[in-house]
């Protein structure tokens, strides 16, 4: 067996560790889906434009960007920050700042401004490594305090302090 | 000329209205706020604000969000210049010297010079503005929907090209907003696009939940636990430290002026904002001084020149966003979108049908400056204060800010669950290396271009030659097609050096 596919093996393997493949292969499949879709939708003539042109065309540009982006990402020599995590992956932060809007949204729902605020603000706060219950709860009372007056009193936002409809 | 100045007056009047110097107040103060909180850009309180100014008039809402924009520039300073946090991307090349100054005991002059240079930067490009937007306005009524659609395409490909990281990067991200502004109902036909039989995304993507995805929950994602305690011990600085010596402040006033310069050149290339300008002004001062092995070690020069390009290119960013509605950037694209979400159609017939709001922002322009003086040389230990906030405090209070903004803007819920899926999204393109503000550029400009474009293939009977053949036109697109050919030339180049040198670092702005 000779060094050839080995070799062409091991420069694919190169190839997919970086960063800008994945990029590339992203926007090709974001402009796979208008591409796909687009048509669906009537692309009429240049004179009478339907509904789907301008996703169709846009999707095809998609298409060729991403193209060029992961081929050119193996012309290159692999850069220091290839990794697409970060170097200390936050799960625990990600997870609460995602969670925060979520429980804004559930207790929002259910239970009006007042909990929501709070639960927002309460939840993200633990995605901090120094969190405590008492940092977290603190916070999370002043921020809704001040979200009620600000909000509420002053803006006036149409949402209710406090119900309860499950 | 002189209907120019009448017109200004007029703008004064529209502007001292006791409600409308309240939002620009209001608007000046919040920006400033955030300029000195490290972790919360211009673009993100902008979004959040935006919401609750469906409520009030149109000039109330525009002179509060530009306001916070270049409040939030003053602020910027005072984080670079006394903590070395380049928390703001125009202020980094501030903190290069403007720490060590800090570092001597000279934190508080290099402060001051520094609201000096902003003030002399703002004035000149708000004059540039008076006299220039109303010529642009002349040219551009002249231009049919081909000049229209090639001119958006100049400006589309210049945001996104010119701007941080990689080019192609950044018109995939262009592109992405196009598609994304698509999403919704068509208005010509009726057809729901690319809605995926969501009912809720009948209306499109809202530009809110777009913005505070990409700039907030994004943002937040990629800075949490990631924000260093700040360093405050050379940050006790008093008005009385503020105060220049002669010998600074000639020194400080020539660069003032060759910053203006760099940065009114800056505005006038679409696409180059702030960021950019203050890179060229250090890099200007740092070739023409005398003395260049000594930037980096505390030069009056190298803070008071990018500090001053950065504000005369900020207000002359506004000059074809409210002349041609044609936005330059992130931030310039988010006021445009106020303007339509207020009812206003952007483009050259702005100033003539809303001249309160064209003439009462160019007034607001110079109101707020003084009012950011003011606010910034007595209050000086205020902001310092500030600047002591922990992340930990901050990030999870902003994220409330995020929902309930987001939720203000149609009272759905439905858009702060949208708001988080683009988040997540947005981290993913962070992570891989692109930079996402194009994407509110074309999303803003995507359901303008594809009407335009439409029009101008119905008027010439489908001959796609029409924007070559229209002498404006062409014009436009041979720009476009330099810009092109300059950054394949300089990424042959850069790429050659690169195999020469086998050195990973080429500077990238």
């Amino acid at each position: 067996m000779t060094d050839e596919p080995k070799r062409a093996a091991a420069s694919v393997r190169n190839w997919v560790r970086k960063r800008d493949f994945y990029a590339g292969t992203l926007i090709t499949l974001i402009g796979l889906v208008a591409a796909v879709t687009g048509p669906t939708y009537r692309l009429g003539t240049l004179v009478q434009m339907g509904p789907g042109f301008m996703p169709t065309a846009l999707g095809i540009v998609l298409i060729l960007l991403g193209i060029i982006m992961a081929v050119s990402a193996m012309a290159v020599a692999a850069g220091e920050d290839e990794d697409i995590l970060p170097e200390f992956p936050q799960w625990r932060g990600w997870l609460c700042v995602l969670a925060g809007p979520v429980v804004f949204i559930i207790l929002g729902t259910v239970g009006g401004l007042i909990p929501a605020t709070f639960g927002c603000v309460f939840v993200s706060a633990w995605g901090d490594h120094g969190a405590t219950l008492k940092s977290a709860g603190v916070l999370a009372l002043v921020i809704a305090a001040f979200g009620v007056a600000v909000f509420s009193y002053l803006l006036q936002v149409p949402m209710p302090l406090l119900t309860w409809n499950p | 000329m002189a209907t120019a100045l009448v017109d200004l007056w007029g703008g004064f009047a529209v502007a001292l209205e006791p409600h409308n110097l309240m939002w620009c107040f209001a608007g000046v103060i919040i920006g400033n706020m955030v300029g000195v909180l490290p972790g919360m850009g211009p673009v993100a309180t902008m979004s959040i604000l935006l919401p609750l100014t469906f409520g009030i008039k149109p000039v109330g809402a525009i002179l509060m969000l530009a306001g916070i924009l270049y409040g939030a520039q003053y602020g910027g300073a005072i984080c670079s210049i006394l903590l070395n946090l380049p928390c703001h991307p125009p202020h980094a090349v501030t903190c290069l010297d403007g720490f060590p100054l800090t570092k001597q005991g000279k934190g508080g002059v290099a402060l001051g010079l520094s609201v000096m240079g902003s003030f002399v930067g703002a004035s000149w490009g708000i004059t540039e503005m008076v006299f220039l937007a109303p010529l642009l306005v002349k040219l551009a009524l002249q231009f049919g929907p081909a000049e229209i659609c090639s001119l958006m395409f100049l400006g589309l490909l210049a945001g996104s090209t010119l701007a941080r990281g990689s080019p192609i990067k950044g018109v995939a991200m262009t592109v992405l907003g196009l598609l994304l502004g698509i999403v919704g109902t068509d208005v010509q036909s009726g057809v729901e696009r690319l809605t995926f039989g969501i009912a809720h995304l009948d209306d499109g993507i809202e530009l809110v939940a777009l913005a505070l995805g990409v700039f907030g929950i994004a943002e937040f994602m990629s800075s949490v636990n990631q924000v260093m305690p700040v360093n405050l011990a050379y940050s006790r600085v008093s008005l009385k430290d503020m105060r220049p010596s002669k010998a600074e402040l000639k020194r400080a006033l020539p660069a003032m002026f060759r910053g203006t310069l760099v940065g009114s050149l800056c505005s006038l290339i679409p696409g180059t904002g702030p960021t950019i300008a203050s890179f060229i002004a250090y890099a200007t001062e740092k070739k023409i001084s005398r003395t260049p092995e000594k930037f980096g070690t505390g030069m009056i020069e190298g803070v008071v020149a990018p500090e001053t390009s950065t504000h005369s290119s900020i207000q002359g960013d506004f000059i074809p966003t409210m002349s041609l509605g044609i936005p330059g950037d992130a931030v310039m694209a988010l006021i445009l979108g106020a303007l339509m979400i207020q009812g206003i159609v952007p483009g050259p017939q702005l100033i003539k049908e809303h001249p309160d709001i064209f003439w009462g922002l160019v007034a607001s322009f110079w109101i707020g400056n003084i009012l950011l003086v003011l606010l910034n040389v007595p209050l000086i230990g205020v902001w310092v204060k500030l600047l002591a906030i922990p992340y930990k405090y901050l990030y999870p209070s902003a994220l409330f800010f995020v929902c309930i903004g987001v939720y203000a803007a149609n009272n759905d819920m439905f858009q702060v669950g949208e708001t988080i899926v683009i988040g997540v999204f947005g981290y993913v393109l962070l992570r891989l290396g692109f930079h996402p503000a194009p994407i509110l550029l074309g999303f803003v400009l995507g359901p303008r271009f594809e009407d335009t474009f439409r029009r101008a293939l119905l008027i010439s009977h489908g001959n796609i030659g029409v924007f070559v053949e229209r002498p404006i036109s062409a014009f436009f697109l041979g720009i476009c097609a330099l810009l092109i050919g300059t950054q394949l030339y300089v990424r042959l180049r850069n790429r050659k050096a690169k195999f020469v040198n086998a050195s990973p670092g080429v500077a990238e702005i």
